[in-house]
């Protein structure tokens, strides 16, 4: 149906698609593997009009097509859902989706808009309400949002970009039960991951890249966990995560009987009471949206406490700025790297400086020390910046994240607050970053590690803190507990404490 | 869809935009604009080249055009430099007209205040003066601003009547000189109170202030924490928080700052060159210096540049006024100017290229 043949994309100091071949049938789902920076979103940019190729040629059903602009991708039927969705937050689901198209005039009747977008929910069993806010709508229900949109417009060809990233694990498997069905009416579907058992779980076919260049195309049936590794990175990677017994210090963090609200002024974080140790990690798990995000910001001091004390090191902070969270020593991965975390419009450099800058005795910036920290750092977790005078906006998302990651890291931080810290890394930056925060754990750092992916949870945490509802359901060890007690006290039953 | 020549053209975004680009946009710019102007002036049967040509004679052909044109490139550069820091902050600060009003006010009051003082003494308190009341005044919409993001391009541009209007009240009221004959100004200042110049000519010292200003303002700038959490915060509010900046505080600072020097720039004039309070003292200063900081794309060096530039259309508006043409050619250059510089902005981020569009 469609196919990529030798495509070439140069971007200054970079090569980032080095002619890759690449192509899908009809009714097959599609993956397409790869480290982080091998090319993947540029290839897919690359067929959804966005950046034109310098060499090679795209065929769609046979026929040689030039896609000179998303518009003449969906003219000829295809559509992405982008990992940072694109939608009009003030507007409702039905708006989003007649944005933009041609002709509206004629179908400018909010009503009819409204019955075929039931009907395409009801067929794919995408369940959406057509009339509802962007902005009130969870991460899946935006990414539904999304696929309905493009669906709309006619697309044959469906690209998403990490879509199960920001998904709960239940979330994913409805996604893909979505996707197989439009499959079976006919449709390609190439999705981009670097969860593999999901991969080998749901596709039908997977294309690895690597470098820029294509490493191969296997049949998933036919292929492992092992041998996909080995595509992507080219030596075997062990996942199986060394842990050192834990050496439990002072506290660092306790939090008590705190409050804070959300920002729809409703109370988000109920009497939470939490203690962190040095040299100790504690996981947060739950099911997005009841209370992660509002538990980091509170600790960072972006959020404002209704109720209750913090302390870090033994000081009352409750009443603490930014500021003076960073400066005693609390760093924070947020869940939004870029536009928060990072600053897309700046370079490497400048990102790096963000936080430091506080640090500055002088007030005056030696750009030549914050150069030569910001190439450690680079060095150090093997991030892959083609040229560190260009804004991180092109950085690719995997990378972006690893230098986020690294600069929290380097002020030799007391507590680190990460969210999500895996979410679109690749196997070998995943095993890097793991093994990243455990060795600040040893060194004697708090860390506060906030996910939704159980396994990294068992596999990181001394201690597993659940949260439903604003709440603390309990306190347990990882090693003494199930899954399944875990998944019960995140649906909302509390468990007597004995971590 | 329509076949024409035109609808085979549209925009693409760029990847990466070159230095090049962002250099040729403004010339171009301004090229562009020196073109359409030039039509009106064909069209009311003058030569266009002509013009050009005794404008920049007039600005640049003689020492006493340069001079002349230096001395009006002063309040425009330091007005622009004021700007160009609330613009890096993405603070649209377009009320430079009225802060630099409110400086000349300030500045006249210590003049008017210490007569007797030494120029030493009281030259600077007419600055610290100039500086505070055009920093106040520029303070005054940012914190309606910092505090619920009331939209300061309204509020500065609205504050602009305000003092205007103000300084026009004390000229004929309560400064007004006794022995003016009616005259709308105030009395004139005493010698402490005016800047030294350079040898003969109206060239002073305002020169030094603003060559000071833009030189300090490129360290600050890109080597002060303070200058980085300015770009940061205009880039992106929610990282600056992050990053443990005070947001708030930096805009009424930015803010406070920006108004300051375009009060300075109001104590130049005062001070140097009108050497009274009076009607009118500035032709739009204010205004113009908006344009320059968006040609000069916020740099210190650029903006000294193009000042003297725009410094030279005016002094060149002036010399064919002489010659029968209007002066008023200068504000349409300059209007097209910055429509075409505002109009250019897009080829900053797209490129136009050739091709059917669409495949239907
Ligand atoms: N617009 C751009 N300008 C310059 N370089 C770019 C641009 N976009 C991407 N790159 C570079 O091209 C390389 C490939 O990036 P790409 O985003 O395709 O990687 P990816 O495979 O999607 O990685 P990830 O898994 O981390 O998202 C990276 O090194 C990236 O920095
Ligand atoms: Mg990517």
């Amino acid at each position: 149906m469609v196919e990529m043949i030798n495509i070439t994309k140069r971007f200054p100091g970079i090569l980032a698609n080095d002619r890759v071949s690449f192509s899908v049938k009809a009714g097959e789902i599609h993956a397409l593997l790869g480290e982080n920076g091998a090319g993947k979103s540029t290839l897919m940019s690359i067929l959804t009009g966005l950046y034109r190729p310098d060499e090679g040629e795209i065929r769609i059903q046979g026929t040689p097509v030039d896609l000179q602009s998303p518009r003449d991708a969906v003219a000829h039927g295809i559509g992405m859902v982008h990992q940072h969705f694109k939608l009009v937050k003030p507007f409702t689901v039905a708006e989003n989706i007649i944005l933009g198209l041609k002709g509206i005039k004629e179908v400018y009747n909010l009503k009819s808009i409204d019955e075929s977008v039931a009907q395409l929910s009801r067929e794919y069993g995408l369940h959406i309400q057509p009339d509802s806010p962007i902005w009130q709508l969870s991460v899946g229900e935006q990414q539904r949002a999304e696929i309905v949109k493009i669906l709309f417009r006619g697309a044959e060809i469906l690209i998403l970009d990490e879509p199960t990233a920001v998904l709960t694990p239940q979330e994913a498997k409805d996604l893909y039960k979505t996707l197989r069905k439009m499959a079976d009416l006919g449709k390609a579907i190439i999705v981009i991951s670097h969860k593999l058992s999901e991969v080998l779980a749901h596709t039908d076919a997977i294309t690895v890249l690597r470098g820029g260049r294509s490493v191969g195309t296997v049949r998933t049936k036919e292929t492992s966990e092992m041998e996909l590794t080995r595509m992507m990175v080219g030596r075997p990677v062990m996942l199986e995560t060394v842990k050192n017994p834990v050496n439990r210090s002072s506290k660092v963090l306790e939090l008590h009987n705190l409050s804070a609200l959300g920002n729809r002024g409703q109370f988000a974080l109920k009497e939470i009471n939490l203690d962190i140790y040095g040299g100790e990690i504690v996981g947060i798990a739950g099911v997005a949206g009841n209370g992660q995000r509002e538990l980091a910001e509170v600790v960072a001091g972006l959020r404002a406490i209704e109720r209750g004390q913090k302390k870090v090191d033994g000081n009352d902070l409750t009443l603490a700025s930014p500021k003076q969270m960073i400066q005693a020593g609390v760093s924070y991965v947020p869940e939004d790297r870029l536009g928060t975390g990072l600053v897309p419009n700046l370079n490497a450099m400048e990102n790096y400086l963000l936080k430091g800058v506080q640090r500055m005795p002088s007030g005056f910036i030696n750009w030549k020390q914050v150069a030569q920290e910001t190439a450690e750092v680079i060095k150090k977790y093997d991030i892959k910046v083609p040229n560190p005078k260009n804004p991180v906006k092109m950085l690719s998302g995997g990378n972006l994240q690893k230098l986020l990651l690294g600069r929290e890291i380097s002020g030799k931080p007391r507590l680190i607050v990460t969210m999500y810290p895996m979410r679109g890394l690749d196997v070998g930056a995943m095993e890097t970053i793991r093994s990243l925060l455990l060795q600040e754990r040893d060194r004697g750092a708090a860390v506060l590690l906030i996910s939704e992916e159980l396994e990294e949870l068992f596999a990181l945490s001394d201690r597993l803190a659940v949260l439903h509802g604003g709440e603390v359901m309990g306190v347990v060890d990882p090693h003494k507990t199930t899954f399944e007690d875990v998944g019960l006290m995140m649906a909302g039953k509390r468990m007597a404490a004995h971590g | 869809m329509g076949n024409s020549w035109f609808s085979r053209w549209h925009f693409e975004k760029r990847e990466t935009t070159s230095n090049l680009v962002l250099v040729m946009v403004p010339v171009l710019s301004v090229v562009i604009g020196l073109i359409f102007t030039g039509l009106f002036i064909a069209l009311t049967g003058k030569d266009p080249l002509e013009v050009y040509l005794l404008m920049f004679d007039g600005a640049f052909g003689s020492a006493y055009g340069i001079s002349e044109t230096i001395v009006k490139s002063i309040p425009l550069l330091i007005c622009a430099l004021g700007l160009s820091i609330a613009f890096r902050m993405q603070l649209w600060n377009i009320g430079a007209e009225g802060q630099l009003y409110m400086g000349a006010f300030g500045a006249t009051w210590a003049a008017l205040t210490f007569p007797d003082w030494p120029a030493y003494q009281l030259l600077p308190v007419m600055m610290v003066a100039g500086f505070l009341a055009g920093g106040l005044w520029g303070l005054l919409p940012a914190i309606p601003r910092a505090y619920f993001k009331v939209n300061e391009t309204i509020t500065t541009l609205l504050m602009n009547y305000i003092a205007i209007l103000w300084v026009d009240y004390l000229v004929v009221g309560p400064w007004k000189d006794p022995k003016s004959f009616n005259f709308p100004i105030s009395p004139q200042f005493t010698e402490g109170a005016i800047l030294p110049t350079l040898g003969t000519s109206r060239i002073h010292m305002g020169l030094v202030f603003g060559v000071v200003v833009a030189l300090l303002l490129y360290i600050v700038l890109n080597y002060t924490r303070w200058g980085f959490e300015i770009r940061v915060s205009g880039e992106s509010p929610a990282a600056a928080r992050y990053a443990g900046m005070n947001y708030v505080k930096n805009i009424l600072l930015v803010m406070f700052i920006s108004g300051g020097l375009a009060g300075l720039a109001g104590m130049t004039e005062v001070s140097a060159i009108t050497q009274r309070l009076q009607h009118g003292i500035s032709p739009g200063y204010g205004y113009s210096a908006i344009i320059i900081a968006w040609l000069a794309r916020l740099h210190p060096a650029a903006i000294v540049l193009v000042s003297v530039i725009f410094g030279g259309m005016l002094v060149g508006g002036y010399s064919i006024q002489t010659s029968g043409f209007s002066s008023t050619t200068v504000s349409m250059l300059q209007g097209a100017i910055l429509f075409f510089v505002v109009g250019g902005e897009i080829f900053v981020n797209y490129r136009l290229v050739r091709g059917e569009k669409g495949g239907k």
